[in-house]
């Protein structure tokens, strides 16, 4: 599978379901009685790049969580391109499409960067459980080596993970995400610890990803989250608070108290 | 945890002119040592360390490259040799069903690998410690329960008289074909180990162990992956089992009581979990301890039966001066010659 293929079985599958990537209707996490969020109702469709922004424990990373999987939600139900995915385990919502990127970095630090992408690019494909080792002209290897090119990690290719800089680590955590025929991703706050040119280079690759791909990102850096989306959701305590496009967003009244000025503690 | 980094470098396709030195003194000493060392020797101390260095082997690859530490791993052997003395032949004939090797063989590998996927189902919901306290528990309940049971394990005096097959009109238990038999299932099993390691299943394995959150966001289901790795060890665990049956003549519930499970613990310790040679390395200073140490022991006017007193002490040694075993300490010689090596002229291997 090369990656014309790729993003053309991920067209195909795109075509064929609804026309939302990610529904979620009423989510809401309870941790003992505090509400990580609450009655939270998005929609994103396919191909939209949404951005995601709120002050810290507004519920952003909790979000994420409860769309992977990585934590079931309390109530209400989320679909992704239109299946109830609400009580399926992590991997399987993977296998259909969703991806995620990690606030810190959460990479095999024992293994080289090529084995990190090979395993991803194994995770969402068959042979899982294969004893065999890889040839030298596997699909998957090759397909490997063009995603660490496409974050610009060739050089780096047999070092471990451990040796490698903050920097290239979150270069590394995207090139993982695209592994395989992501439909949607979730970039978790992607521009964190990362130098401006770094961060340009960041918006570089995520304006350059195939149209059909739709991604959510939680950003701080309000100059990188509106220069990579074209639609804002705003969470303020564990709610949706706003939506609208990036200029609506940033010239609210309400989102410039709460946010963007220096108004809140 | 980064326990296998070096070895997963080094491990890239190898031509065999990369074979380090090392590699092939230890080939030639272990072809020919029938050539050189006495019966007692080659039965006794190499058969033993073969098979302990298999069935700690198999706690090397869960706890080294799945990060599970299991205390199972000598109760599925021991389910192994009890498979093989109930399907095949041995003293209690009322029990033994007296199958063809070809036959009963296959049986009880499949029968022990069913046991110690079941446990590794139960065991691979829990964490640290308490992998090592369910898996021990159940250990525990194999024991009691073989002692028990009069009606398939026999109970307290388990099944004697248990051989190998003859053949090819060799008898398997002299020493030099039991000393070759045992080196060629270690060494197949090692090798299993190495390649498996580079295998998709081994990676994932080692990304289960370093980072299960991130592998489940990779698509992986980490579960079925770790009940799966429990499935591999408990093969190579079931052999070392049957081979160490067949030493033996005998199995009873003592081959797997728990001082024999705690025993599998420390060699794999002692050796080194990081990579697959560690277990041997573990199983053959156990064994020589065990041998010896009572010889010794008397030298210094000792009671011969403190043998476990030199091995405790060999074991807490290890442990203080060296927390990654024999291995580590070999890696930190290998490290400290190669910074004495001059950079410019020295050679990199």
């Amino acid at each position: 599978m090369t990656l014309v293929e790729d993003t053309r079985a991920a067209e195909r599958l795109g075509s064929v379901s609804s026309g939302n990537a990610l529904e979620m209707r009423g989510v809401t996490k309870m941790f003992g009685a505090l509400a990580a969020i609450a009655d939270v109702t998005l929609t994103v469709r396919s191909g939209e790049r949404r951005a995601v922004l709120g002050s810290n424990g507004a519920g952003k990373t909790t979000l994420f969580n409860c769309v992977t999987g990585d934590f079931l939600p309390t109530s209400g139900t989320i679909r992704l391109f239109g299946e109830d995915v609400t009580r399926f385990p992590a991997y399987e919502r993977i296998r259909r499409g969703l991806r995620r990127t990690y606030q810190i970095s959460l990479l095999f630090n024992g293994l080289t960067v090529a084995d990190n992408v090979y395993l991803a690019c194994r995770g969402v494909s068959r042979g899982r459980f294969s004893f065999l080792r890889p040839r030298e002209n596997d699909a998957l290897l090759t397909r490997a080596d063009e995603l660490i090119e496409a974050v610009h990690l060739t050089e780096w290719r047999d070092t471990a993970v451990a040796n490698l800089s903050y920097g290239q680590q979150r270069q590394l955590e995207i090139a993982l995400a695209l592994a395989g025929a992501p439909r949607v991703i979730l970039f978790d706050e992607p521009a964190a610890g990362l130098s401006p040119t770094e961060r340009s280079e960041l918006v570089a690759i995520l304006n350059g990803l195939p149209g059909h791909i739709g991604y959510i990102i939680i950003e701080h850096d309000m100059d990188v989250a509106l220069r990579v989306a074209e639609s804002v959701t705003m969470m303020h305590n564990g709610r949706i608070f706003k939506e609208g496009t990036p200029e609506e967003i940033e010239n609210d009244q309400e989102v410039q108290e709460l946010y963007l000025g220096d108004g809140h503690d | 945890m980064a326990l296998v980094e070096e070895q997963e470098i080094a491990s890239k396709p190898i031509g065999i002119e990369r074979v380090p030195t090392v590699w092939w003194v230890l080939g030639i000493l272990l072809l020919t040592m029938p050539a050189w060392a006495n019966d007692f020797f080659l039965f006794q101390v190499m058969g033993w360390t073969f098979i302990l260095g298999m069935i700690a082997l198999s706690l090397m690859f869960l706890a080294g490259y799945g990060g599970m530490v299991s205390l199972i791993q000598m109760s599925v052997a021991a389910m192994g040799g009890y498979m093989v003395a109930i399907f095949g032949n041995s003293g209690m004939a009322e029990i033994s069903m007296g199958l063809p090797w070809w036959l009963c063989l296959p049986i009880a590998i499949v029968v022990a690998a069913i046991f110690g996927t079941i446990v590794g189902a139960l065991a691979v919901r829990t964490e640290g410690i308490y992998t090592i306290m369910i898996t021990l528990a159940i250990a525990a309940a194999f024991f009691y329960f073989t002692r028990q049971n009069y009606t398939i394990f026999n109970g307290y005096s388990g099944f004697n008289l248990v051989v190998p097959p003859m053949l090819f009109g060799v008898d398997w238990r002299q020493p030099m074909p039991f000393y070759y038999l045992t080196l060629g299932c270690a060494v197949i099993c090692y090798w299993a180990v190495v390649y498996v390691s580079r295998a998709p299943f081994g990676l994932a394995l080692q990304g289960v162990r370093d980072n299960p959150r991130r592998m489940a966001a990779l698509g992986f289901n980490v579960t079925a992956h770790r009940v799966a790795a429990y499935t591999f060890a408990s093969v190579i665990a079931a052999i070392g089992g049957i081979l160490l049956v067949w030493q033996n003549a005998q199995i009873a519930p003592g081959t797997a009581g728990i001082p024999a499970v705690i025993d599998i613990l420390v060699i794999a310790v002692v050796g080194g979990i990081s990579r697959p040679i560690g277990p041997f390395i573990g199983a053959l200073i156990y064994v020589l301890l065990r041998t010896f140490s009572p010889d010794v022991l008397l030298a210094f006017g000792m009671s011969g039966e403190r043998f476990k007193l030199l091995i405790g002490l060999g074991f807490l040694a290890v442990v203080f001066f060296s927390p990654d075993g024999v291995l580590g300490l070999w890696d930190r010689w290998r490290a400290r010659q190669a910074r004495r090596r001059d950079p410019l002229i020295g050679d990199e291997e």
